[in-house]
């Protein structure tokens, strides 16, 4: 109880003292992603001692109270958020890559960590809320300083980018707000196990529509997907990083939450959800390959990699298949964030990141190239990576309900990521003598430890699979 | 221990890799040292291994990934066969690379992609489950990709594009047909004899076109035709990677899946109840042909080789789909004998480029006078391959040949009888250029032959030897694959 509290409290205080302390900002927010990460295993220790636990805030129950649910899934994506928001951490707190000037460069640098820690605490409030409301006030909170960090290079680009993010969150919190109220008129309730009996009356599945609909928007779901290539890759790296391994996958965590509450009624919206991620698969997948600039490509690659989570969720029954999209969503996330900050870091050392001139013969092949392909081979979903776990437990699956359709649709967006990661990773392999002799190898930054810990991260955690996966199986269903 | 065994020799290489990648490139004493102490040591380590388990001695190790999914590794006799295959030519051609990248850039980037390599070739070998062998057959291709590009040319870069779609493209059949088995049989673990009890009446289908996958997906590795092509493109490689991807990691990483396909997933009485075997047996005919056939009109020495590995690999298959005891042995110890041999063959010719220019087989005319040592390697390896006695890869074909008796196929032995006059029609000239035509103008030495690149061809070039006379010997290739085919077929 207490750790929980600490995961709900903890975050927004430091973001207030980061705030007030600009000189300590990043001391205070080093030392508060730490404290989340050990609340956070706590957290987990405590749920594999005792099974899943409900309690209500100030001990009001439905429908006053707030009742905070902490089972597998829940502590799963805390554990994510908070190990990924520490490698991104340790990437901030060295000297950040900007593309901005000296004057610039203070500003980003005075805000990144108070709105990293907020959105660290909207998130755990969302992943702990047990209720439709109270996700809806996250994701309120949520959406607020994802645009903060989309703007805060302070960069046309970025600034225009912002903006458009801004308007198409607004859009989606709104659908999702009326589809609670429609609900709460028809129901009376606005727990998450309400979802059986909304999906019972026309009222309830105009609700439910209204809320997935909003949650695709903010989840860049093809083809709400519009406003995300370019606020994810015009943002400053760290920024790029938590909005696209961690913010995007919230909205896919609730519709993982409204599809296993829902049960065999959800049949309509995982077809849907299905249909739409294959279409992000190959949309996605399609815009990186002719990507120019190496963000913007690893930016469709979220695009694709949505879908293919999105798929995961459509077509899991229950069983083992949606465990594979939480696998997908974590690999996902852990490469996704290496990926970015390894982009930061190339481009940094270059001075653009335009992918035809990745190949420059005076600078030898770094650190964070070396993370870049790492990360690249759990994105396509090779072995041992988690992302090829996930992909083998929803194939397998796709396979004993011979859906043969789906597997082969798999099968082209692996080959489609590993077409566009080549056109880097290859890049990344220059050498020998048409390399000049005198080229410089990149400096050491703390941003190269980030990325290669976090693309490490994704390796190891194909080996250490069993472990989420036996949280996973104290979620109820 | 019996856990440890097979972790040390795996981490003899898997754990030295990120060591050597993190080194500076300029330590190259230090990158030498511990190099080469892991390699002699996975020799020690492999030579016990090989005793414990000739004397009955069982060592498994396992990790759970997800529920259903094992990671395992074990040492039975056919991954001892591999095993020692690759630790000692690993040893023998790190030697090698070391004298032939001196000077040389990225070589931190070699030599740990190259310990990758053969990290993953000992998984291949020592894998438990069809799971665990996806794993690193899977690593082998990302691991080699980096040497095939070493060079950083424009076709350096085209040859490791045509590698990678190659293998990721098997990789991805191979994936598939995994997932597919896992899925109607559960956990697939290597067993002599097959594991796949009843399914074979219930889902014939089913498991046809799953062999079908498996085979193609290794088969590119193994460079069955028609999926071969990257292999004589990726000869753009250094020579030790050439020599390393045609001996050991690569091609024989596909030769041994199809031996693990056929013996110990499906069995050979399955293959042969579904019909698998005939189909296989005719692909591998028409690769050695054909590869022999293509090899005939490379002027390249390194291409002749290529084509000429495509040939001589597809003995492996042969012997394996052919379905006979005796034909098994000829197979298996061609793994064996071909991998000496083709590793003499390209350690010779990288130091005929190194020495004296030479790549091409039209500038080869008296070069026996010029690098004795070389040219008296490469002999016994070209004699060796088209099959004189008593080299070694005479050996394996007398047992090619009294397994297609056994098995009451004639035909096979005159395939054999062909292939080995097309080797000879191709090995024999480049022979009597070396030793008997004058050289059209003196080559200049462009580089002196140190100790390092002149002893492993010489020391492999005597394994080819030793092998050949020593066959019957309890501990030769030959003594060892009769050991294993007693466990495939009793």
């Amino acid at each position: 109880m207490t750790e929980t509290l600490v995961l709900l409290s903890l975050p927004f205080l430091a973001a207030l003292a980061a705030a007030l302390h600009a000189r300590l900002s990043a001391p205070i927010g080093i030392g508060a992603t730490a404290l989340n990460a050990a609340a956070a295993v706590l957290i987990a220790g405590g749920v594999l001692r005792e099974g899943p636990a409900t309690t209500a805030i100030g001990g009001w129950s439905s429908p006053l109270g707030i009742p905070l649910v902490v089972d597998g899934l829940a502590v799963v994506m805390l554990l994510m958020t908070a190990f990924v928001g520490l490698g991104v951490a340790v990437h901030a707190m060295g000297r950040s890559p900007m593309d901005a000037g000296p004057a610039r460069l203070a500003q980003t640098r005075r805000w990144f960590w108070p709105l990293w820690l907020m959105t660290l605490g909207a998130m755990n409030a969302l992943f702990l809320s047990g209720d439709l409301f109270n996700l809806y006030v996250a994701f309120e909170i949520l959406g607020l300083t994802a645009v903060g960090l989309t703007a805060l290079s302070g960069s046309r680009s970025a600034t225009a980018a912002a903006f458009d993010y801004l308007i198409a969150g607004l859009v989606g919190s709104l659908m999702v707000l009326l589809g609670i109220a429609i609900a709460y008129a028809a129901v009376g309730q606005v727990d998450l196990d309400i979802i059986p009996s909304l999906v019972a009356t026309m009222q309830g599945r105009i609700a439910l529509a209204l809320i997935v609909a909003g949650l695709a928007i903010k989840g860049a779901l093809f083809p709400l997907h519009f406003w995300m290539p370019a606020a994810h890759s015009s943002a400053v790296p760290s920024a790029s990083a938590l909005l696209s391994a961690l913010v995007v996958k919230t909205a896919l965590y609730v519709l993982l939450r409204v599809s296993l509450e829902g049960g065999a009624d959800a049949a309509p919206l995982r077809a849907l959800l299905g249909a739409a991620g294959a279409g992000a698969m190959f949309w996605g997948g399609w815009n990186a390959l002719r990507a120019e600039r190496l963000k913007l490509l690893v930016a469709h690659s979220t695009v694709a990699q949505i879908g293919l989570i999105a798929v995961a969720i459509g077509v899991a029954g229950d069983g083992m298949l949606w465990k594979a999209a939480v696998l997908l969503i974590l690999s996902h996330a852990l490469a996704k964030a290496a990926m970015f900050l390894a982009a930061g870091r190339i481009a940094e050392e270059l001075g653009h990141d335009r992918i035809s001139g990745l190949n420059r013969e005076d600078l030898r092949p770094g650190a964070a190239e070396f993370a870049f392909a790492i990360a690249a081979i759990s994105l396509v979903g090779l072995p041992p990576t988690a992302g090829f776990i996930g992909k083998w437990i929803l194939m397998e699956g796709l396979i004993d309900d011979g859906a043969w359709l789906w597997v082969g649709l798999i099968l082209i967006g692996t080959v489609l990521s590993a077409a566009y990661l080549a056109r880097v990773v290859s890049r990344c392999l220059r050498g020998g003598p048409h390399v000049a002799p005198g080229a410089r190898r990149p400096e050491w930054r703390s941003g190269d430890a980030a990325a290669l810990g976090l693309a490490t991260g994704a390796l190891a955690l194909g080996l250490a699979s069993s472990i989420p996966v036996a949280l996973l199986e104290l979620t109820p269903a | 221990m019996n856990e440890l065994l097979p972790l040390a020799i795996l981490a003899t290489s898997l754990g030295i890799a990120p060591v050597i990648l993190a080194m500076p490139d300029h330590w190259s004493r230090c990158r030498t040292w511990v190099n080469l102490t892991a390699a002699a040591i996975k020799v020690a380590l492999v030579a016990w291994i090989s005793i414990a388990v000739a004397n009955g001695g069982e060592f498994s190790v396992s990790l759970t990934i997800a529920p259903g999914l094992t990671l395992a590794l074990q040492a039975d006799a056919l991954a001892v066969l591999f095993l020692a295959l690759s630790a000692v030519l690993w040893f023998l051609t790190t030697i090698y690379a070391v004298g032939y990248l001196e000077g040389g850039t990225d070589r931190s980037r070699f030599f740990g992609f190259f310990s990758l390599c053969v990290a993953s070739t000992v998984g291949i070998a020592m894998a438990a489950n069809l799971f665990t062998f996806l794993v690193f057959f899977e690593l082998l291709t990302l691991a080699t990709w980096p040497l095939v590009v070493h060079r950083g040319s424009a076709e350096a870069h085209r040859a490791g594009r045509v590698y990678l779609t190659y293998t990721l493209g098997g990789g991805l059949a191979l994936t598939l047909g995994t997932v597919w088995l896992y899925s109607l049989a559960g956990d697939v673990p290597f067993m002599p004899r097959g594991v796949l009890g009843e399914l074979p009446q219930t889902h014939p289908l089913a498991l046809s076109v799953i062999f079908a996958l498996l085979i193609a997906g290794v088969g590119v590795k193994a460079a069955l035709v028609p999926l071969h092509g990257w292999l004589p493109i990726s000869m753009v490689a250094p020579a030790p990677v050439s020599a390393l991807l045609h001996a050991v990691a690569v091609v024989k990483a596909g030769a041994f899946g199809i031996m693990r396909v056929v013996y110990d997933v499906y069995g050979v009485e399955t293959v042969q109840v579904l019909g698998l075997a005939a189909p296989l047996a005719a692909l591998a005919a028409f690769t050695i042909l054909w590869g022999s056939i293509r090899a005939l009109t490379q002027d390249d020495l390194k291409k002749r080789l290529a084509y000429s590995t495509v040939s001589q690999v597809s003995y492996i298959t042969l012997g394996v789909a052919l379905i006979s005891p005796v034909a098994a042995i000829g197979g298996l110890a061609h793994l064996i004998h071909q991998g000496i041999m083709k590793i003499t063959l390209f350690l010779a010719a990288g130091n005929f480029a190194e020495g004296r220019g030479v790549k091409n087989i039209r500038a080869m005319n008296g070069l026996g006078r010029m690098m004795p040592g070389a040219t008296l390697a490469f002999t016994v390896g070209s004699l060796g391959m088209i099959g004189i006695p008593p080299l070694a890869g005479f050996v394996s074909k007398w047992y090619l040949g009294a397994g297609a008796l056994d098995a009451n196929l004639p035909a096979v032995i005159a395939l054999l009888a062909g292939s080995s006059l097309l080797n000879a029609a191709y090995f024999l000239p480049i022979l009597y250029r070396v030793w008997f035509l004058q050289p059209e103008e003196e080559l200049p030495e462009k580089r002196r032959i140190g100790w390092m690149l002149a002893v492993p061809p010489a020391a492999t070039a005597t394994l080819v030897l030793v092998a050949g006379l020593l066959a019957n010997a309890p501990f030769s290739p030959l003594g060892w694959t009769r050991f294993i085919v007693s466990l495939e077929y009793l």
